[in-house]
């Protein structure tokens, strides 16, 4: 019992690292379709990674430490956050050690990690970027916060699988208001988070505008690759995030068996294609914000979100 | 005596650890210009009486410790001093033991000849405001506490003003003195109320005493006010981003992480011990005023550009969160929800430990990086993670520790007080369990904003460039200096790792004050405080879950990683003539907050023309407070001891006049 439990936790880490890639890929063609550009084929990103894994790497005289470690950080926590999310099974060990809370911690340690490493070289952009994202961050991670503060009350619990459980527990579909709030903050949030349209935009090439781009413009190479892979992590965990809150069907529960596993694969990837299809259909409807009118559209989400925690605690719905 | 230390026996040893420290305080004096004795052999054993102290405190935290009393033969006749042991004042001495002694190794490192006052002098300051803080948590009637209170603040006020021949720091030290003067009437004057008429002293006749609700309010209020004034509530705060940039960087250490203590720990006492019970408002203001200096205090540390002020004002945001937390146990223990006061008084304890760990740190730190450049404007530095390596990662643990990043103790405590606002949909009233909610809210953004501080502090410090030439001949410091940092976070690592250990230690101060504990969950590995199934973290697991990644990942990548690693020149997009001056600079970095709060702060700004020859930009901040409230009473004061200055005609003749009409309305009172 206590074995399998540990396989699939390490299962569903393993399954995120590969999947993860995938998923991006697919938001890129959905977006170049959406654009009407011949789009990349559907594995361009693990070819992204298997050039930059072979490259030579280059490191600026003056880069520290921190510099050279960040990647691995950064990367580690987003692999920590994909044990602790249930994307696949309720039965997650990792889940005890860290709950919800501890899991925008660690949003966030990545978040400075890179922004430490952003300053280290001293470079105009490198701080510039890193300025830009921990304001985005320091408006995102409230917001975020708030969003599953709306799902700890409902469910009475700040730990994932719980939740989860919880909402497939209920026999018949109820729609509460005060999730539907939470709901459209979450995408506001995943937007601003990912680096994605209206905030930042992911394939720039104007350093001016650059958020997190220009943080990792220093980086080639290994770390790199490191880097561009823990961001399409990113992408995929904050995915999963709105999936357990909003939309778990499919996801294991009772026990874990090997049939049960593959279901929740298949819904899994199912989901993940409708999102991602709905992410480039988003991202090619809007243009890009100004940087100073990504606050207002992160304090709205901010305060959807805290509304939606009122109409809880005022309608208990 | 005898009998007393049987009675007491770690009373006893506290106060003889006190005495100790008085006494390394006067042999100072004996060598008052010696720097080594001073340095290598005073403060050393200051640091060892210091883990006596912390010892101590922790064997009043055992379960089987019952308090301990004692009355000295000291103060006056027929008013002798009392002092007290219990949990509260362990957990307090344990803290200001445990901090205390990294700070006083890194002092022995730090302190050198020929900055202001006379090293000797210096160690009798430091020595004496250390005991006076022990007493303070002893003091078990008002005379004692106010005496200890009252020496606390007196040698904290020379300890600021250790660079006496500076105009600014003399304004600094100042404000101090008057505005821990002005909190500590507010003290005498709850003190007073408290006794409620039977001119008892002692802290147990305030206790037996039964107060009309009204002057129940009175007491907490001028607690609140008094002990707020030290603590730095928000608009109470103005003297603390003067005096502690002024100090020399030990003495900020010790008052940012210690002294501010000392008030939560005065609030504790009066407000929970000593008072049995209050109104449900009582706990919402307390809760009002906490966020509102939570969220106060950290902005204006995003836009601050000398490095100690950014700490100072730092400080004032995480009293913020205590007094916070405070206020939700006031709440919950007016509906008698005692679980629910437990978990909001562990977050309470625990903060105010963490933040005497981290604080102390980052305080030392910038004392190791102003003796290796000479700067502590922030515009200044750079690039330091190479010069200082040891300092810089030290500083890391630090920065991140207070940004609330798990699995440092920084998480813990600030988990804690999430986990404690999602339990208020569970007070009994429709009112409240509406609106203290959404207090997560602004804990959050707090938060969040403390790690952007922290990111500018340690980014515009020690990454990037090197501001100005003369930094690449900055060394790091010395060995003392490294254990006291390293020391300090060890603790912080610890207490994250182990937060449950914490949980427990908390667990028995909240017994003695709210009558319950909140357990750590079934497993000894992770803590569950609300139940298991609800909420765990485990600090022990989640760093092993860490290290493991990064060290996997570190090894998968050596291992398949087919390139070579080369040096090169930065490429920042082909832009080849970049300077240090491109990077942020402190005020660049604070620019989208200063955006985005514009009507927080009051802006001064000049900004170059076009035509100008010499451009210049210059901008500064200030503290709205200061107009608003401040200077409309120092003017008022200042109208009204003009009009009394008429009494003061300087004729001899009209002062005996004065003497002797005093003199018959004595007569007419005593008659």
């Amino acid at each position: 019992m206590t074995a399998t439990v540990y396989f699939w936790q390490i299962g569903a880490c393993a399954c995120a690292i590969a999947l993860a890639p995938l998923f991006a890929g697919w938001v890129a063609q959905c977006r170049a379709i959406l654009q009407n550009r011949s789009a990349p084929p559907l594995w361009q990103p693990y070819r992204m990674l298997r050039k930059l894994f072979r490259k030579e790497a280059t490191l600026a005289e003056d880069a520290s430490w921190l510099f050279r470690g960040a990647p691995y950080v950064v990367f580690a926590a987003m692999v920590l956050a994909a044990a602790i999310i249930p994307s696949l099974t309720t039965q997650l060990p990792a889940a005890r050690v860290a709950d919800a809370i501890a899991l925008v911690g660690l949003f966030a340690t990545a978040r400075v990690f890179m922004a430490l490493a952003a300053m280290d070289i001293g470079t105009a952009f490198g701080s510039l970027g890193a300025r830009r994202e921990m304001m985005i961050g320091f408006l995102t991670e409230p917001a975020l916060l708030m969003v599953l503060f709306n799902a700890f009350l409902m469910a009475g619990t700040t730990a994932l699988p719980a939740i989860v459980q919880n909402t497939l527990a209920q026999s018949h579909l109820v729609l509460h208001p005060s999730l539907a709030f939470a709901a459209v903050a979450f995408v506001m949030v995943l937007l601003a988070e990912n680096a994605r349209l209206p905030i930042d935009n992911p394939s720039t090439h104007l350093e001016l505008t650059m958020i997190h781009e220009a943080m990792v413009l220093e980086y080639s190479a290994r770390h790199l690759a490191l880097i561009e892979w823990a961001s399409w992590l990113k992408l995929f965990n904050y995915a999963c995030i709105g999936f357990t809150l909003f939309a778990p069907w499919g996801i294991a529960t009772h026990g874990v068996s090997a049939g049960g596993i593959a279901l929740a694969v298949l819904a899994l990837v199912a989901k993940l294609a409708l999102a991602g299809a709905a992410l480039a259909l988003f991202e090619t409807g809007s243009a890009k914000l100004r940087l100073f009118r990504a606050p207002e559209f992160l304090t709205m989400a901010f305060l959807l979100a805290v509304l939606g925690l009122l109409v809880h605690l005022l309608l208990k719905a | 005596m005898n009998e007393l230390a049987t009675a007491a026996p770690t009373a006893v040893v506290v106060l003889g650890l006190v005495g100790a420290w008085l006494l390394v305080g006067g042999l100072g004096l004996l060598r008052p210009n010696a720097v080594g004795w001073v340095a290598r052999v005073l403060f050393p054993l200051g640091a060892l009486i210091g883990l006596g102290v912390a010892a101590a405190g922790v064997a009043a935290l055992l379960p089987a410790f019952a308090p301990q009393r004692l009355v000295l033969p000291l103060g006056l006749p027929d008013l002798p001093f009392h002092v007290r042991l219990d949990a509260l004042s362990g957990f307090f001495l344990a803290l200001l033991g445990s901090a205390g002694a990294g700070i006083s190794i890194f002092s022995a490192g730090y302190f050198r000849a020929g900055e202001g006052t006379a090293p000797g002098l210096l160690c009798l300051q430091y020595h004496v405001f250390l005991a006076s803080m022990a007493m303070v948590m002893l003091a078990d009637d008002a005379y004692l506490f106010m005496v200890a209170w009252e020496t606390m603040a007196l040698s904290s006020y020379f300890l600021v003003t250790t660079q006496h021949r500076l105009p600014e720091i003399r304004r600094a030290g100042f404000l101090y003195l008057l505005m821990a003067h002005v909190g500590a009437l507010g003290i005498l004057l709850c003190f007073g109320v408290l006794h409620g008429g039977s001119w008892e002293m002692t802290f147990d006749a305030m206790r037996a005493s039964t107060l009309a609700p009204f002057w129940m309010s009175v007491a907490f209020l001028l607690a609140l006010f008094g002990f707020g004034t030290k603590a730095g509530l928000v608009p109470l705060h103005v003297w603390l981003p003067e005096a502690h940039p002024a100090a020399p960087s030990p003495v900020s250490a010790m008052m940012s992480g210690l002294m501010l203590k000392t008030a939560v720990y005065g609030l504790l006492r009066v407000s929970l011990d000593m008072l049995p019970g209050g109104p449900w408002w009582w706990g919402l203001l307390t809760l009002a005023l906490g966020l509102g200096t939570a969220l106060y205090g950290v902005i204006f540390a995003t836009v601050q550009t000398d490095m100690k002020r950014l700490l100072a004002y730092s400080s004032i945001e995480n009293i913020g969160l205590i007094v916070a937390g405070i206020g939700l146990a006031l709440v919950f223990r007016s509906f008698e929800l005692r679980v629910l006061a437990a978990l909001a008084l562990t977050a309470v304890l625990i903060h105010a430990f963490n933040h005497a760990l981290f604080k102390s740190l980052l305080f030392l730190a910038t004392g190791s990086v102003m003796h290796a450049t000479g700067e502590r404007s922030l515009g200044k530095l750079g690039g330091l993670i190479r010069r200082m390596p040891w300092v810089a990662a030290f500083a890391l643990i630090g920065s991140l520790a207070i940004a609330g990043l798990p699995p440092l103790n920084g998480f813990v405590s600030e988990w804690l007080l999430l986990q404690t606002f999602l339990q208020t949909p569970r007070i009994p009233h429709a009112f409240l369990n509406m609106i203290v909610p959404l207090g997560a809210a602004v804990i959050s953004l707090a938060a969040a904003l403390a790690g952007y501080v922290m990111v500018k502090f340690y980014g515009v410090i020690f990454l990037g460039k090197h501001r100005e030439s003369s930094l690449a001949a900055a060394r790091d410091a010395s060995w003392l200096e490294r254990i006291g940092l390293a020391w300090l976070a060890l603790g912080c690592v610890l207490v994250g790792a182990f937060p449950q250990v914490a949980l427990d230690v908390a667990g028995r101060v909240t017994q003695a004050l709210v009558g319950a504990t909140v357990q750590r969950g079934p497993s000894p590995w992770w803590m569950a405080p609300v139940a298991a199934n609800q909420a765990s973290y485990s600090g022990l697991w989640y760093w092993v879950g860490l290290l493991l990644a990064t060290g996997a990942t570190y090894l998968l990548v050596r291992a398949f990683y087919r390139g070579r690693t080369r040096r090169t020149a930065q490429w920042d997009c082909g832009y080849p003539w970049q300077t240090p001056r491109m990077q942020d600079s402190a005020e660049g970095f604070g620019q989208p907050i200063r955006h985005l709060f514009g009507p927080v702060f009051k802006i001064e700004r000049e900004v170059p023309l076009p035509t100008d020859a010499a451009p210049k930009y210059r901008i500064q901040i200030e503290d709205r407070f200061w107009a608003a409230c401040y200077q409309p009473l120092g003017r008022l004061l200042q109208r009204i001891t003009e009009r009394m200055a008429v009494l003061q005609g300087g004729r001899l003749a009209v002062y005996l006049l004065y003497s002797f009409l005093t003199l018959i309305f004595l007569l007419v009172c005593v008659l």
